[in-house]
């Protein structure tokens, strides 16, 4: 087995973390081992680790599989500049070198779906979207259930809430 | 504006006081983020990160979480010593210290909000608090983020949140973290299972000056490494749970030491004394390293009135910026290991010798 890093020498030192039941390796030679820090416990931590190789290893399986190189439209960015400084270019690139970096965000973060704060205005357009939708949806109940004044007082609350959004 | 002139003093801010304040010297949240549209900071050519640090810059002065008349500066604006200064406090970021022109920092006048304008990121504002208080903390930093969000327009996709230039980054953006003050477990060589265990729970133990920083002083920083699948709210908890174990483990450990082998942990402590009051030429690595146990003798009782506000304020004034206050001409390490001496000689005057009776002998 080759050390991750160098590629060159035999891995000698394979490191094993469990974190929230995913199990994440990481095989290395003594030379790149002592370099990485890893037997000093407190500069160590796999994630650091695993970011410097597993990123552009797993870039550059998804792209071989395609041919071509994948160079960032907006900023010109590329693999082997990932691959050198571990960093993407802009957030087109989260587009770009998204088949890739899925798989290396899998590795690093509790998901890959984004859980937390959502920008406010995002919050409000969405909020907006919302309500429109659920007045729709209690119209067509009114409609269906022949209940005309009700939908005649929705159809003219739903024209407000468009206008509403319009106008924001 | 002069750096020096608008910073607290160094006896001022070490007076701050919060809950568990005896292990935590402070809690810091920090959140990363990006302008819409432009390139990451260090992909970005010179003209795109002047664009961001143009837009930023009186955004961020602006917003009322900011307070009156923030400090507001460009890094090529500042000389070498005012970096280091503000590195030596907390404020930036060693990375951050070596930008110059396109970057830029805004700090509130009660320091307890900064913002680092275009280092790995358009953006890096933290809150920070003495003691345990990452709460407090998220809340406060969450409130500059949402209305700093009402002036610009960030990177944000629905799928993986926040964009940053490293994709360890990515989600949240948060960074939550606490710089601890460990001399028990490190006395009873249990720093390194504990380190181990909080590893293993994916978060992250690094030295004083954060990644890649030797742990002086027995002083270590607990951060978060996830950003992404999980909410700031859920990150600022668990990383809350564990601190409070450390405390406990702390606690217990410092009790136990004193339990068990009295003579070592005085014997410390009572060195400590002697070397700091005494000598005439000390280097850094030391002086934190004794005033660490300095520290632990002052929470055990065995210096009288001393407040730890005194030792902390050490810690920092014996730092090589914080040395070179007052001297025009630039210090070398030899005559900076002179100066601290004499400064620390000249300090440890108000410091009674220590009274090992003054422990309680037996743990409650």
């Amino acid at each position: 087995m080759r050390c991750q890093v160098c590629k060159k020498a035999a891995a000698t030192v394979h490191l094993t973390q469990i974190v929230e039941n995913q199990v994440k390796k990481v095989d290395l030679c003594e030379a790149c081992a002592k370099e990485k820090g890893v037997n000093d416990p407190t500069g160590f931590s796999l994630a650091d680790l695993l970011l410097g190789l597993g990123a552009a290893q797993k870039m550059e399986e998804a792209t071989t599989a395609t041919g071509a190189e994948v160079v960032c439209p907006d900023c010109g960015f590329t693999q082997a500049d990932f691959k050198k400084s571990g960093r993407l270019g802009c957030s087109k690139c989260y587009e770009v070198f998204a088949d890739g970096l899925d798989a290396l965000l899998k590795g690093m973060h509790k998901g890959t779906q984004h859980k937390g704060k959502v920008p406010p205005a995002v919050r409000r357009t969405a909020d907006v979207r919302a309500k429109l939708t659920q007045i729709e949806t209690d119209l067509k109940a009114a409609i269906a259930r022949e209940d005309f004044e009700q939908a005649a007082t929705l159809r003219d609350e739903l024209k407000h809430a468009k206008k509403a959004a319009q106008e924001a | 504006m002069n750096v020096l002139d608008f910073l607290i003093t160094p006896a001022e801010a070490c007076k701050r006081t919060g809950p568990h304040d005896q292990i935590v010297f402070s809690s810091r949240v920090r959140l990363a983020r990006n302008l819409k549209g432009l390139p990451f900071p260090g992909h970005a050519k010179k003209a795109d990160r002047l664009k961001a640090f143009e837009a930023l810059m009186p955004a961020v002065a602006g917003l009322p979480q900011m307070g009156e008349a923030p400090f507001a500066e460009a890094m090529d604006k500042l000389s070498a010593m005012d970096k280091q200064l503000l590195v030596e406090r907390h404020l930036i970021s060693r990375e951050h210290a070596a930008k110059n022109a396109g970057s830029g920092f805004v700090l509130n006048q009660e320091e307890t909000v900064c913002v680092m304008v275009n280092e790995e990121d358009h953006l890096r504002m933290q809150a920070l608090r003495p003691g345990l208080q990452l709460k407090q903390a998220w809340l406060a930093i969450d409130a500059v983020d949402s209305s700093l969000q009402e002036r610009v327009e960030v990177a944000y996709a629905e799928r993986y949140g926040f964009l940053t230039a490293c994709p360890t980054n990515l989600g949240t953006g948060i960074r939550v973290s606490a710089m601890l003050h460990l001399p028990g477990l490190v006395l009873a060589e249990q720093i390194n299972q504990i380190i181990q265990a909080v590893n293993k729970l994916g978060l992250a133990v690094r030295g004083l000056y954060g990644e890649g920083t030797e742990a002086l002083g027995n002083i270590f920083q607990v951060s978060n490494q996830m950003t992404l699948g999980e909410s700031e709210s859920d990150i600022v908890e668990r990383l809350n749970k564990v601190l409070l174990q450390i405390i406990e483990h702390e606690e217990n450990a410092r009790l136990k030491q004193v339990a068990e082998k009295p003579k070592v942990v005085f014997n410390h402590i009572g060195r400590a004394y002697g070397v700091l009051s005494q000598s005439h030429s000390i280097s850094s690595k030391e002086t934190m390293n004794l005033l660490s146990l300095l520290r632990l003798g002052v929470d055990l009782g065995m210096f009288g009135p001393t407040p730890k506000s005194l030792v902390d304020e050490l810690f920092l004034c014996s730092q090589p910026a914080h040395l070179q206050i007052g001297h025009p001409e630039k210090l070398d390490a030899e005559a900076r290991d002179a100066f601290r001496a004499d400064l620390l000689r000249q300090r440890m005057k108000a410091v009674p010798g220590p009274d090992h009776t003054k422990v309680a002998s037996k743990p409650e």
